[in-house]
């Protein structure tokens, strides 16, 4: 009883578990899923450094083609690394427990992400790392303090250091605030080019979070074109009957 | 006379056909009796198309149910997956469960503009107390539905918001943990009530909802439509028995309708193609997440259309009381043709009082809803207690202000004019 009164009153008191997360302030990803040099990219990136760790159980490799614009053979020799069947989901090799003893958790699947979260969470997080060697992986981030997750593109980006502005007092209490990042070993890109390289990725999952926008806004038109006509049609009818009610 | 019955239509073999099944099926008087030549008021006006519209969502949301239901696993380890299959691998999958979410989102617009046009024209007065009360009940098993039905995508939303709901059972004095057990089938919620909830949502609720919406039909045929003056109109008949201000409902109200439908239609359409979560209102966010027994969503929210009631439970700080108030909000509007002791039915001949608390109704009922999507803020929980006292004195209040209000002299016709 004690359980089921602590989950009614954590809904009926939702401030209290407001806090985490809604206070940092997110950038625009400034996705657009019709840019297709950008998907296909963005899918390079993705298959490149997340699939290794991070499934996308859902994503079909040839349907994820299909939408690119790509061939079955450009698909094969570019974009496939786990499977050699065009028509298998995007799963990875990792069993979820060696996973969980070596991060911790399990890299969530990301098929879904951008819907969950956003792109400018997703955007956001991959451009927050910074080196904190207070934590086992060497790295944290302003976005999800404390996550489990190494910064893998810290290669691209180079080693962010993060600013904070404010003292620790006199007790050794951390009560500084975020202030900015200053890069502190630089990458192999500049810092435009992996804002680049973030959103193409950011751009790729937001496609994956839902292949079927492409073809839905693209439909809408002419269903709503027809749904008018049709509306017409029907009120010049109702005209004509209702001439005879006085 | 037009001839409206398409079974007149045809040759020989077609009126022998006719013939030969109105022999053995009453279909040709059922016809006539309850289309060709029903009588409405010829002057219902806007407020009176979201009836034939909640059929309409009625009839979509049953049939994207059957083929959502087709690929769709009730059971903990797939329904997630099953979801996602449907939204990416199923030939317009993606097509047909967004029409069924958006669609569940539709039957509560409709059937509240629909409940708003009973309280401005008095629907709910005599002789229709019994159509009101079968409305009623048809209310409480879309709302049974949308919630059985929110869980089966098996989000995290689905999960903690079935968490919640089922967790108000537990408010009942003694038999409290017996009944969110009974509800759950377990000590939480699991598979196994993925697995009767999907049993309610597919067979149970909608059987129900049919026979209902079947007997909300014949007691209107039954006592006829009221119009926006609230005038009987079979108190002024024809010398053919017909009355002077009806119109037969087929053709000239089919056709109405059909405007109508177009028009939702393109609404409809629009949320469907270009925002079919309506910016989290109509799905939200945290149900692209698995469910998840260990993490709560960052903020737990049931959809808006019961937020107006959430923000009625949460603005009373006892549990039990909370629930009370909650599920009497719901509940009073049963009682309205007894609460109601106008003897006019119509808005338009009312007096002020009723007019300004049924006005006040409606700003509370919007207002408690959109609070009821944020967070309790201080500012927020007393703002949800003063339109949570509007709301209730609407009801509670009525007997004494509807008996005092200064009514005008209703006509004996209705006002229609000839467009």
């Amino acid at each position: 009883m004690r359980t089921k009164l602590l989950v009614l009153a954590a809904a009926l008191a939702p401030v209290a578990a407001f806090a985490a997360g809604s206070e940092v302030h997110l950038d625009a990803a400034g996705v657009d899923v019709t840019n297709k040099a950008s998907l296909q990219r963005g899918a390079a990136n993705f298959v490149n450094y997340c699939l290794g760790c991070h499934s996308a159980q859902y994503v079909r490799y040839n349907r994820m083609a299909a939408d690119l614009g790509l061939t079955e053979q450009q698909l094969i020799d570019n974009l496939m690394f786990t499977t050699d069947s065009p028509h298998q989901t995007m799963r990875i090799a990792i069993n979820a427990d060696d996973a969980k003893r070596w991060f911790g958790v399990v890299p969530p699947d990301l098929s879904l992400i951008a819907r969950s979260r956003g792109p400018d969470y997703v955007y956001t997080f991959l451009r927050s790392f910074y080196a904190d060697p207070a934590k086992a992986s060497g790295w944290n981030n302003t976005v999800l303090p404390g996550t489990a997750m190494p910064h893998v593109l810290w290669e691209l980006q180079g080693i962010q250091e993060a600013v904070w502005a404010g003292e620790p007092n006199a007790a050794g209490d951390v009560v500084h605030e975020f202030k900015e990042f200053s890069i502190a070993t630089p990458g192999t890109l500049t810092a435009d080019e992996y804002d680049a390289f973030v959103r193409d990725t950011v751009n790729f999952l937001a496609y994956i979070g839902e292949p079927a926008q492409l073809k839905r806004q693209a439909l809408g038109a002419p269903v709503i074109a027809f749904l008018i006509f049709f509306t017409l049609l029907a009120y010049a009818l109702k005209k004509e009957y209702w001439k005879d009610v006085k | 006379m037009a001839s409206t019955s398409p079974t007149k239509a045809g040759g020989g073999r077609l009126a022998a056909l006719t013939a030969w099944i109105d022999d053995r099926f009453p279909m040709t008087r059922m016809w006539k009796e309850q289309v060709a030549e029903y009588y409405a008021p010829k002057n219902m006006n806007f407020w009176y198309f979201f009836g034939s519209l909640a059929l309409l969502v009625l009839v979509i949301q049953i049939v994207t149910g059957i083929f959502l239901t087709m690929n769709y696993k009730p059971s903990a380890a797939e329904a997630f997956g099953s979801v996602e299959y449907i939204m990416r691998d199923v030939e317009w999958g993606w097509l047909i469960r967004y029409m069924h979410s958006t669609g569940a989102s539709a039957f509560f617009v409709v059937v509240y503009l629909h409940m708003f046009r009973a309280l401005l024209y008095g629907s709910y007065q005599k002789p229709r107390e019994l159509l009101w009360i079968f409305g009623m009940l048809i209310y409480f098993l879309l709302m049974g539905e949308a919630f059985f039905g929110y869980l089966l995508p098996w989000g995290n939303m689905s999960y903690w918001g079935a968490q919640v709901i089922v967790s108000l059972f537990g408010a009942v004095p003694v038999a409290g943990d017996f009944l969110m057990e009974w509800i759950r089938g377990d000590y939480y919620i699991s598979d196994i009530t993925l697995n009767r909830f999907f049993a309610m949502h597919v067979v149970a609720l909608p059987l129900a909802l049919v026979f209902l919406v079947i007997a909300h039909l014949i007691a209107l045929h039954e006592v006829g439509s009221n119009n926006p003056d609230g005038v009987e109109i079979k108190k002024v008949k024809g010398p053919d028995g017909i009355p002077l201000d009806g119109i037969a409902f087929h053709p000239y109200y089919t056709v109405k309708d059909l405007v109508g439908v177009g028009v939702f239609l393109i609404f409809f359409c629009l949320i469907v193609f270009y925002a079919p979560t309506l910016g989290g209102l109509f799905l939200e966010a945290p149900n692209f997440e698995p469910a998840n027994a260990l993490q709560t969503p960052p903020h737990i929210a049931p959809v808006w259309y019961f937020t107006p009631f959430y923000a009625i439970l949460r603005a009373v700080p006892s549990k039990s009381m909370g629930a009370l108030l909650m599920g009497a909000a719901v509940l009073l509007f049963v009682f309205l043709p007894w609460l109601d002791r106008s003897k006019v039915k119509s808005i338009r001949y009312r007096g002020p009082l009723f007019k300004f608390f049924l006005f006040s109704f409606a700003i509370s009922f919007v207002v408690l809803g959109w609070l009821g999507l944020q967070p309790a803020t201080p500012l927020y929980t007393n703002m949800a207690r003063f339109f949570a006292v509007v709301y209730f004195a609407f009801f509670l209040l009525m007997p004494w202000y509807t008996s005092i209000d200064k009514t005008k002299p209703v006509p004996t016709r209705v006002t229609y004019h000839a467009h």
